[in-house]
């Protein structure tokens, strides 16, 4: 930005005028769109005093939903690390037919819409889906189950560490990977040395984006949750139910938790990016 | 890529492996090819394709009839028509004031200048359902900005206004990430050509610059859209949810399966699927076109 600003003397839009007009619109804009949601989250929360605040986390369902939540996530996340770190691989280290249809297929949960996502999992594991009859025989639960929450969770955030990596990883060289090999490395040996400390930012942003998004799905969720309280349902989707019941303080308590968790996000992502000048492909 | 294809014998009825088999870059020692891949694909398979296509085949028990009974009942084409409409609007206010955010962000400094650009992602951080609550309580009748907007004769809250107002909330991003890089690369030495050869600053910014950033704004206005058809969390709580007037199609799937009619719910979905599969395609084939015409720069 300074070098753009010291560029040229002539550049569109710099005179002072239209440069502060077009700040101020700018900056109004992101203050009713983006600002006032976020503090009326909080202060809504608050509405009521701390007491209320402490009270609506500390419930046993809240906690409930927050242990679902973090266990969900979790597994969605190891699950799709290392699908991104095995196709990252693959991708950008070897050529092979069909490279650019399969580069496109992981991007194809993105374009599905989270109901979509939750719908095709009740397909599937359903009373009446392919395998459910066969689970109903062996008292197998997916649907209204935690399983059913981790599967849909894992489908919508299917691509996001995947796609951070595999434009990264494609632009690095391999001398150094081939040459620890050279030198006698075992293949792990290589990857842990080598291959991850050079992809770490990489990975670590992947990591963000795919850890905010599969705490705070909903659509998907909630359609395969049966929404069992204490049991089946995750932070979102107690949200929902609280606010539903025209409990407004504790429906957004919890909802600050999770708007914390986002701010959070934006800080550390916005601190890699300047750090290394990783720039996340377009979602 | 060439000498590649000619190894594959290409009368061969191929199967996946087939289609995938390849080997390194160079004739190379980096191992894993064969563990990384097989995981990619199964793993692929059994997340993505193999549930993705549970939808269309269900959608083929049905009968023509049946189906068209279906997605094309008044109810339903309600909400087709209110989705495609809604999610216009939001991409179209996304885009200008995308783009005006992308400007500011990528050309001028001004205080406060870090933080605006780090929030601009809040709507992708921020779960979906936490925005649409946030969104309610500002424009209902007693919010902070509902308290101004109701005498004046504006409602928001049920009414299609306020799901334009969420998904332009979700939409943002999507356009200023998509415009903002391109702002950023501009060269400043077509800039000055223009200046000195007599053209004002207006005339710069239509004839040089906005022509130039124009494919990213159309990617980024697509995106939204795209985004914005198949939203859910966030429109639930500011749309009301009544049919033929504030019901959305993905809230129409929800209540076809909350009242078991699977059948229905699935049809709708194959509606939706493949409309935004061919809005994919239009992504992909506006982003080749993009790498293309800046590989030419």
């Amino acid at each position: 930005m300074s070098a753009a600003t010291s560029k040229g003397k002539v550049r569109a839009g710099d005179a002072p005028l239209v440069k502060w007009t077009l700040i101020i619109v700018a900056l109004a804009f992101m203050l009713v769109a983006l600002v006032l949601p976020l503090a009326s989250v909080f202060v809504e929360a608050f509405a009521k005093g701390w007491q209320v605040y402490l009270a609506s986390i500390r419930d046993p369902d809240a906690l409930s939903a927050i242990r679902l939540t973090l266990l969900a996530s979790g597994i969605a996340l190891t699950m799709n690390l290392l699908f991104g770190l095995a196709a990252a691989w693959a991708i950008s280290r070897f050529s092979f037919r069909g490279k650019n249809l399969l580069i496109s297929l992981i991007d194809l949960p993105l374009a599905v819409s989270p109901v979509v996502a939750g719908l095709i999992f009740v397909l599937l594991f359903g009373l009446h889906g392919w395998f459910g009859p066969w689970l109903d025989d062996h008292s197998v639960r997916i649907l209204f189950a935690v399983p059913g929450i981790v599967l849909a969770t894992i489908f919508v955030t299917f691509p996001f560490v995947a796609r951070e990596l595999i434009p990264f990883m494609q632009a690095q060289g391999t001398e150094e990977e081939e040459a620890a090999l050279v030198l006698g490395a075992s293949p792990w040996r290589m990857f842990f040395s080598i291959t991850l400390p050079n992809i770490r930012w990489s990975l670590l942003y992947g990591v963000i984006l795919c850890s905010a998004r599969a705490m705070g799905e909903f659509g998907a969720v909630s359609v395969v949750s049966g929404h069992i309280r204490g049991e089946t349902n995750t932070l979102p989707l107690h949200v929902e139910i609280l606010y539903n019941e025209y409990n407004f303080a504790a429906a957004f308590a919890v909802a600050s938790l999770l708007s914390l968790v986002a701010v959070v996000t934006l800080a550390v992502k916005k601190i890699i990016e300047d750090k290394t000048g990783i720039r996340g492909e377009k979602a | 890529m060439a000498t590649l294809q000619n190894q594959v014998e290409p009368q061969k009825t191929r199967g996946i492996a087939t289609l995938l088999r390849g080997r390194a870059k160079k004739p190379g020692i980096l191992p894993g090819f064969g563990l990384s891949l097989g995981f990619t694909v199964t793993y692929l398979s059994l997340i993505v394709l193999i549930p993705l296509s549970a939808v269309f085949l269900k959608a083929a028990t049905l009968n023509w009839a049946q189906f068209w009974s279906i997605i094309a009942a008044p109810r339903v084409v309600a909400s087709y028509k209110l989705t495609y409409g809604v999610s216009f609007a939001g991409a179209a206010i996304d885009a200008i004031f995308g783009f005006i955010i992308a400007w500011v962000l990528a050309r001028y400094d001004f205080p406060g200048k870090r933080i605006a650009d780090a929030l601009v992602d809040l709507p992708f951080a921020l779960p979906t359902a936490v925005a649409g609550i946030a969104l309610t309580s500002l424009y209902a009748p007693n919010g902070w900005l509902g308290r101004y907007l109701e005498p004046i004769g504006i409602h928001a809250v049920f009414t299609p206004l306020g799901i334009i107002i969420a998904l332009t909330f979700i939409g943002l991003p999507f356009v200023v990430r998509s415009v903002q890089p391109v702002i950023e690369d501009l060269g400043g030495d077509v800039e000055e050509a223009a200046a000195s050869l007599g053209a004002n600053g207006w005339q710069t910014f239509t004839r040089i610059i906005f022509p130039a950033v124009f494919p990213a704004l159309l990617t980024g206005f697509t995106l939204a859209f795209a985004r914005a058809l198949g939203e859910y969390g966030s429109v639930v709580f500011i749309s009301g949810n009544m049919p033929m007037r504030t019901e959305i199609t993905s809230l129409l799937i929800v209540s076809k399966l909350e009242q078991f009619d699977i059948p229905g719910a699935t049809a709708i979905a194959s509606v939706m699927l493949v409309s935004s599969f061919t809005l994919l395609l239009v992504i992909n084939g506006l982003q080749a076109r993009m790498r293309r015409t800046g590989e030419k720069v």
